[in-house]
């Protein structure tokens, strides 16, 4: 009797022992998959091996260059070989994770009969066109001619003539009958990499335009201030002009800013129409005045604004310009104030208390305003309102400039006996263009592989962040569009390389500023586990007492057999 | 930072000569104008109506296909490119705080509903209207920074008949028409501000001096509108121009707050005094009531809404008007009443059903009239169409037009349209019973016990004019009087909005979902740890203790020393 209920017990001890056990396992096997798969967030699959390739970056950028020799540069004999292609690589290690490769392909070959018919214009800028006329040479690129040391085509000191399009004159340098081709050649390179790096990216350029990658150690302050001043890129830019009228009581202003607009900042647009898109559009502010009260100045009776005072003329103009109501680009402002008759004339004066030539001023990436002058247009007996004409020309003449400047057109260097042409009724040369061109892929480039990146970390890190197809796909489409922007700036094809880099940008903007991505951002964890421990307690303290239990008999079993076994 | 630097011209455009545009930027100039209008008018309860009118004409077409408009002058730019933008060929918007007492007041020269009203007529063009008009209502509520972006399709109708376009073109497809309130909105300073920077001397000249906010605020009733409409340029129609209109309206209530005495002056409405016109202004003038008062001078009689009116008129392009506006003591007879009155209530007890009254009174002695009445109801109050009934002088009166449409349950409102005649001097009452819908626990408002806001019902009527109306436009007309246009000399068009009703709905207890998962949780918790317990618990077999009479018999028997019980 007592046997069998010690058996008894001894079962139901089990049976109690395999019950906890069961149950443990089924909160474990069934339970907590469960729970875990019901709260889950969706999380679409990212590429982000991918991604984490983009993150270290190895640019190459490849020009082609033709160097092409008129009749009477080189010997029979020099020109036996050609033609001839030389590929001249260089690399840059920015930072750890940025590498630049430059790859220089030079052709060399001799002038056909009709580019020598060209060289013989008379003048270098006719020499240009025509040359024009024969072949129009790919976006990116860069065509030499080189001219006898005796032609003149151009003037006596001129070494470089830099056209419109994308082609430069090149005097040859002195050479001797008796070199070898390679002589010659070696001889001509300093010329004619120096003609490249004003017509084609400079390394300063390039490295500025990686400044969203990497630290701004290396560069100089001039491309420094040079890409600050430019506003970032963007797909589309609005420019509006303001005119200022403080005074409607005495002053009439008419402008025609359409016309202006059309004959000076159009071109330019339309030049600029591979980089973004552009709308222009104006508007007359009246009783508008600037935030300083300009002082009076006895030595030049008139007002003068001192450069210190102009970063506080901005703000208060700037809440009565208004944003663009119709779509979320940057504004690019360019205001003209003109004074009231009882703060005329006004001057502007920079740092050295010098009056600016041509009161204007400009607000990195924000637009420029400028300073004009009607005081000396009408008497003091003249009847109120005066209606005064404003001179376009003179005005958009210096918008255009502070236009250039935002835009990221650099102003360029030249070495010394280098004339570069103006660039005509289309306010950007050829190869002022492809300059933008070039630092433009490159900025998007950095500026998309850093958005995507830090994005794919962002994601990585927060596991709360649902991230749901529309965002998985236009991460995909960035990354496979700066890949492709990567090859085809490799291969040399500018145009496409910056096609592809807005796509990019567009993508990876659009996949970090999405809003879904914030929808359960903030669902903090102290919240979630409030709400979960009315259940979560009652259950798991039997559950873990239970297997705490079980686990301390089997190991006072196992001493106890071990007592027994010794 | 802001750095400042000058920019020079450079020297390549210098060909656009400077005298051949002016003839055009002249022309040009004249294209637009801009008119200023105040009535003051004292109201038969002893407050002061000053009603404000803004008019801005430009002959221009926002709709063209070809050329974007992008050069302003009076015309606000943030306007002009939203009508661009989104293809609007009419837009109407209105804030108003508090409600306008028309049996008190009389009827106002534009009227508005308490709370902010927009309707917007597309151009038929545009294909997804209610992609426009959700863009554009959050634009328009960036630019007058109030939350218009409220506005979705939950709380917008397209009224079949309420609503026609003001301006020129006869549009009788109401597909491209979007009419919503929200009956909620406060309007304050935030709201002024943005208006009153639309205007084109902003508040430094002219009129707009008198709008100040503190003043504009501690008033009975505040209403300020913007109107945009195509209009005709001259009276033949052959241009078409488009019309901005700034209209504010503002009721003050002086007899009380001066001291019972019946008198008013610019200084005490406004806290200021008018010192010059604005100088853009073609026409500025303050025309002040005078019809109870005669022997004021420089009088002009107009019929404006079927009442023949004496105003006295001070035109402030004339520098001799000044001085002359000086306090004037008022003598009220009694005012005619309002032909058309509407007024309407909630009736009902308890939280499940309720009723809608809209009471409409004819107060003409002897002519019948036609009305169109526009309820928007949303889509919380189920309407049970079928209890729908329209009586006057206790008799049913069956309209002859209804357009109903029903609600979608978060998705769309209620739309009730009738066309009601009204028998001469009757009061008709139009009941329809709802029952209330239980929301969803996130569809509250952050104050649900204050009760859910349904916006005014409409009623637009021709009424019968006591007086002949002027249909002549040729003539100059003051700008309160040509808002909108009389077609016939015997009946003018008059809007009326209801009060808006507050109907509470059932509210739940919100911290519900918490308890309900604490209870469920519980319940669980403990069903499940008898279970646990009932399974994992050891069994073991007890001795059965004897029962208490046993074990008592017992006792008494060891003391006896009689052999004990089993």
């Amino acid at each position: 009797m007592l046997l069998k209920r010690t058996l008894f017990c001894v079962f139901e001890k089990q049976r109690g022992r395999y019950a906890a056990l069961a149950i443990a396992a089924v909160v474990i096997v069934v339970g907590i998959p469960l729970w875990w798969k019901t709260t889950e967030t969706y999380r679409a699959w990212l590429p982000f091996s991918e991604i984490s390739e983009l993150d270290s970056l190895q640019l190459q950028l490849s020009v082609d260059i033709e160097v092409v020799f008129s009749r009477g540069t080189l010997t029979p004999e020099q020109q036996k070989k050609f033609p001839l292609s030389h590929v001249n690589e260089k690399e840059h290690q920015v930072d750890a994770k940025t590498g630049l490769r430059y790859k220089y392909e030079t052709r060399y070959r001799t002038a056909t009969i009709m580019e020598e018919d060209a060289l013989n214009q008379p003048t270098a800028a006719e020499a240009d066109l025509s040359l024009h006329m024969l072949s129009e040479s790919s976006c990116g690129s860069v065509v030499v001619y080189v001219i006898p040391e005796t032609a003149a085509l151009l003037p006596e000191d001129v070494k470089v003539y830099v056209g419109q399009r994308r082609t430069a004159l090149l005097r040859s340098p002195p050479f001797k009958s008796s070199w070898s081709l390679k002589e010659v050649l070696s001889n001509l390179d300093v010329e004619v990499e120096q003609v490249v790096s004003t017509m084609s990216f400079s390394h300063q350029d390039i490295v500025a335009a990686l400044s969203d990658r990497v630290r701004m150690a290396k560069v100089t302050k001039e491309s420094m201030a040079d890409s600050m001043r430019a506003i970032k890129s963007s797909p589309g830019y609005e420019i509006t002009f303001s005119l200022l009228n403080p005074d409607p009581r005495s002053h009439s202003l008419h402008w025609d800013i359409e016309g202006a607009v059309q004959s000076c900042i159009q071109p330019l647009l339309n030049k600029l129409a591979p980089i973004a898109n552009f709308s222009v559009d104006s508007q007359i502010l009246y009783y508008a005045v600037l935030g300083v009260n300009p002082r009076f100045d006895n030595s030049v009776s008139a007002y003068t604004l001192s450069a210190d005072s102009l970063s506080h003329v901005i703000n208060p103009v700037e809440a009565r310009l208004g944003s663009n109501a119709a779509s979320s680009n940057p504004v690019l402002n360019f205001l003209l104030y003109v004074p009231d008759s009882h703060h005329s004339p006004l001057f502007i004066r920079d740092h050295s208390k010098r009056e600016v030539p041509s009161n204007a001023f400009h607000s990195p990436r924000w637009g420029g305003i400028m300073v004009y002058n009607v005081n000396e247009m009408y008497g003091p007996e003249a009847e109120r309102p005066v209606d005064i004409n404003i001179n376009m020309a003179k005005v958009m003449g210096v918008f255009l400039a502070q236009l250039r400047l935002m835009l990221g057109v650099q102003h360029t260097h030249p070495p010394t006996g280098f004339v570069l042409q103006s660039p005509g009724s289309a306010g950007l040369a050829d190869w002022e263009l492809d300059r933008l061109l070039w630092s433009r892929s490159v900025e998007n480039i950095a500026t998309a592989s850093t958005t995507i990146t830090s994005l794919a970390q962002l994601l990585d890190q927060i596991g709360n962040i649902v991230i749901n197809d529309n965002i998985a796909q236009q991460v995909s489409s960035a990354v496979t569009s700066l890949q492709s922007a990567v090859a085809e700036l490799e291969a040399g094809n500018l145009a496409f390389a910056l096609q592809y880099s807005r796509e990019a940008i567009l993508a990876s903007e659009r996949a970090f500023f999405d809003p879904s991505l914030l929808h359960l951002l903030y669902f903090p964890d102290d919240q979630k586990f409030a709400i979960y421990i009315p259940l979560f307690l009652p259950m798991c303290v039997p559950i873990v007492l239970s297997l705490l239990k079980i686990v301390s008999e089997a190991k006072k079993r196992r001493a106890d057999k071990q007592a027994k076994s010794d | 930072s802001r750095g400042a630097e000058g920019a020079a011209a450079p020297p390549v455009f210098t060909w656009l000569s400077d005298g051949t545009k002016d003839s055009e930027s002249f022309t040009a100039a004249a294209r637009d104008q801009f008119q200023e209008e105040l009535v003051i008018r004292p109201l038969h309860s002893g407050d002061i109506y000053a009603s404000f009118q803004f008019r801005t004409l430009w002959d221009t077409d926002f709709l063209q296909e070809r050329q974007k408009v992008s050069h302003y002058r009076l015309f606000p730019k943030s306007l002009g490119q939203v009508l661009s933008k989104f293809s609007v060929r009419e837009l109407h918007i209105s804030f108003t705080q508090g409600f306008w007492r028309t049996m008190q007041w009389g009827q106002p020269f534009i009227p508005s509903p308490p709370g902010a009203e927009l309707w917007v007529w597309f151009h038929d063009t545009v294909s997804d209207v209610d992609g426009n008009w959700k863009e554009l209502t959050n634009v328009l509520s960036g630019i007058f920074c109030a939350s218009l972006n409220f506005i979705d399709l939950t709380n917008t109708v397209q009224p079949s008949a309420s609503f026609k376009p003001l301006g020129l073109g006869n549009a009788t497809d109401h597909r491209f028409l979007r009419y919503a309130t929200l009956p909620r909105e406060i309007v304050c300073t935030e709201n002024l501000t943005p208006w009153k920077k639309l205007l084109p001397c902003g508040s430094k000249a002219g009129l707009s001096v008198l709008l100040k906010s503190e003043k504009l605020f501690h008033s009975s009733f505040h209403s300020q509108a913007v109107h945009i409409r195509p209009v005709c340029q001259d009276e033949q129609c052959t241009s078409k121009a488009w019309e901005l209109r700034q209209t504010l309206n503002v009721v003050f209530d002086l007899y009380t707050s001066g001291q019972g005495k019946k008198e008013w002056s610019l200084f005490k409405m406004f806290s200021r005094t008018l010192t010059e016109a604005c100088p853009l202004a073609t026409s500025s003038k303050v025309y002040v009531d005078i019809t109870d008062n005669p022997e004021v001078k420089l009088k002009q009689q107009t019929v404006v809404l079927g009442d023949r009116r004496t105003y006295s008129v001070f035109d402030l392009t004339r520098a001799e008007m000044f001085g002359q506006l000086r306090s004037l003591n008022l003598l009220l007879r009694d005012m005619l009443r309002p032909l058309l009155h509407a007024e309407r209530y909630v009736a009902g007890f308890g939280l499940q059903t309720g009723e809608i009254h809209t009471v409409i009174y004819n107060n003409h002695p002897y002519r019948a009239f036609p009305v169109l009445l526009m309820d928007s109801v949303p889509w919380y109050l189920q309407l049970y169409i079928h209890t729908l009934t329209v009586t006057s002088k206790s008799r049913d009166n069956k309209p002859s037009y209804i357009h109903y449409q029903p609600a979608k349950d978060r998705h769309r409102p209620h739309l009730l349209e009738m066309l009601i005649q009204l028998p001469p001097h009757s009061m008709t009452e139009v009941t329809v019973q709802f029952e209330r819908a239980l929301l969803k626990w996130t569809e509250y408002t952050p104050d649900p016990n204050h009760g859910f806001y349904v916006g005014s019902s409409v009623v637009s009527a021709l009424v019968p004019s006591m007086v002949a109306m002027n249909t002549n436009f040729t003539q100059d007309q003051p700008l309160f009087s040509s808002f909108v246009p009389v077609k016939e000399e015997s009946s003018y068009f008059v809007r009326v909005y209801t009060e808006p009703l507050l109907v509470n709905l059932p509210t739940p207890d919100f911290s519900m979902p918490y308890n309900v998962i604490c209870l469920t949780c519980t319940v669980v918790a403990v069903g499940y740890g008898s279970f646990y317990n009932l399974l994992t618990r050891t069994f073991q077999v007890d001795e059965p203790s004897l029962p208490l009479a046993k074990r008592l018999a017992n006792l008494i028997r060891r003391i006896r020393g009689v052999p004990l019980l089993a």
